[in-house]
């Protein structure tokens, strides 16, 4: 440290006095540099101040005591500026210890809760779920029943980060425990509403929706937690209806109740599901409307279903300054034959 | 000057006597104004410490002057009542945040030497050497 101060020392003697005589640009830009060079090494302020005076005892001969005082009561005050840039090197140490960590953890979240989009005959599939940080509080998950059929899971835990992405490994253990194809949407709700409220505090909600699908009757049946409302598209009056859809979040009442509606789906209708980081964007402060999603969802849906869900989530992206406010996660079903 | 001389910290007022002798003696002993500024700011910390927490204290400076180094060894001890958790109370970062600190990692940072000592109930006696240089 004392190495770096004394060999910038006469640098900055030499610009200052240049400064003094002349108030050239080029001194400035040189102290610029030194300065840079202080910071790198650490330099504190109280040293800078400390430099300065020497400097100035030395340029000029005939300083007043009342200036000498006044340095002398800058560098008193720079003290504990000095403190507070010591730990600066700390904390940024700190915060990449715990980044690590997290990244971790994300990674080992992708291994746990991963899903893969299984191939369905006659049905074109489309997700993207994207975290606003690391962790990711939304949740999808595909069952592939022996039957044919598909059952769909998608799920938000109230509250983001990592408490909501623990809270979803157990939501996704307790779905793989359940026999395939032999439960109904209501009654696969009814059983996570019980694991949630027995396990999880009472702080923390989760919303999901349930749907199964049947090809061979082209029927979708789905339940509602709380869940933001997903969409049915209608190819042939070109229309979107919004899902009418109630029930209990999961976890707040031991025995709650839910509903289980049923939708036939013709060619080239669509099914919407998501969570409210779609619906809740943010175009600067305001809160986007669903039209606008639907809006968008049409703009892209002469697409195939992957990269309509991808380019709807560009959009939004780049609406929102590339800054997710909240974890995103869309999902679109089309029936294609 | 004495080899050794106490400041009693009661009121506020009292930080700065007991800065003002941190400083005089560090001045006598030959560090440079960076320094005394350092040990006067770590003086201020150590008394503030005694008048917040513990109301009653006492600061202390000595002199260190042998063939191996010459430096300025305060000592601040108190009655109050102690600190139950040191790990906490020395836990760096939050200096200025006015968070638990307590300024004792500051104090740390600005002395060359320290030391802590505190039992509950009985009080907290901390040892802070700056050496020449």
């Amino acid at each position: 440290m004392e190495e770096v101060i004394s060999k910038n020392a006469s640098s900055y003697k030499r610009l200052l006095r240049s400064y003094m005589e002349s108030q050239d640009e080029q001194a400035l830009y040189g102290v610029e540099k030194v300065s840079k060079a202080f910071i790198k090494n650490n330099i504190l302020p109280e040293e800078i101040v400390n430099l300065h005076i020497q400097a100035m005892a030395d340029i000029c001969k005939d300083l007043t005591d009342e200036y000498k005082h006044s340095m002398n009561f800058l560098l008193e005050a720079m003290i504990f500026y000095g403190l507070a840039m010591q730990e600066i090197p700390l904390l940024r140490e700190e915060k990449h210890v715990l980044q690590s960590e997290i990244s971790v953890a994300a990674s080992m979240q992708q291994t746990l809760l991963g899903t893969s989009k299984p191939e369905i005959e006659g049905l074109d599939i489309g997700v993207i779920s994207v975290p606003a940080h690391q962790m990711n509080g939304d949740y999808h998950h595909f069952v592939k029943g022996k039957d044919g059929s598909l059952g769909i899971a998608i799920a938000d835990v109230i509250g983001k980060g990592i408490p909501a992405a623990l809270c979803m490994s157990m939501i996704k253990y307790a779905m793989d425990s359940y026999p395939e194809e032999s439960m109904s949407p209501k009654s696969i709700l009814k059983n996570l509403n019980r694991v949630v409220e027995r396990n999880v505090d009472q702080s923390m909600f989760i919303t999901m929706c349930y749907a199964h699908y049947q090809p061979e009757e082209s029927k979708l049946s789905f339940s509602s937690a709380g869940h933001e409302p997903g969409f049915y598209y209608n190819a042939e009056t070109d229309t979107f209806k919004e899902f009418d859809t109630k029930g209990l979040v999961l976890g707040v009442s031991p025995d709650a109740d839910y509903k289980e509606y049923e939708l036939t789906i013709n060619k080239n209708d669509m099914v919407i599901l998501l969570t409210d980081g779609v619906t809740e964007c943010r175009d600067g402060d305001r809160f986007i409307e669903n039209e606008e999603v639907l809006d968008i969802i049409k703009k892209y849906s002469e697409l195939p279903a992957q990269e309509m869900v991808e380019n709807v989530y560009k959009h939004f992206e780049r609406l929102q300054d590339f800054q997710l406010r909240d974890d995103f996660t869309l999902l679109v079903l089309r029936k294609n034959m | 000057m004495e080899p050794q001389s106490c400041v009693n910290i009661h009121k506020e007022w009292d930080i700065v006597g007991a800065r003002q002798l941190g400083r005089e003696m560090a001045k006598k002993l030959g560090f440079g104004t960076v320094d005394q500024a350092r040990i006067a700011t770590a003086v201020s910390e150590l008394a503030r410490n005694i008048y917040l927490y513990a109301e009653k204290g006492q600061i202390c400076f000595e002199i260190i002057d042998n063939i191996e180094h010459r430096g300025l060894c305060m000592t601040a001890v108190d009655s109050g009542p102690g600190i139950s958790d040191i790990s906490q109370a020395m836990q760096d970062g939050y200096t200025t945040s006015g968070g638990l600190g307590a300024g004792l990692p500051g104090v740390k940072r600005l002395m060359d030497e320290f030391d802590i000592n505190s039992e509950i109930g009985e009080g907290t006696r901390i040892k802070a050497i700056k050496w020449v240089r």
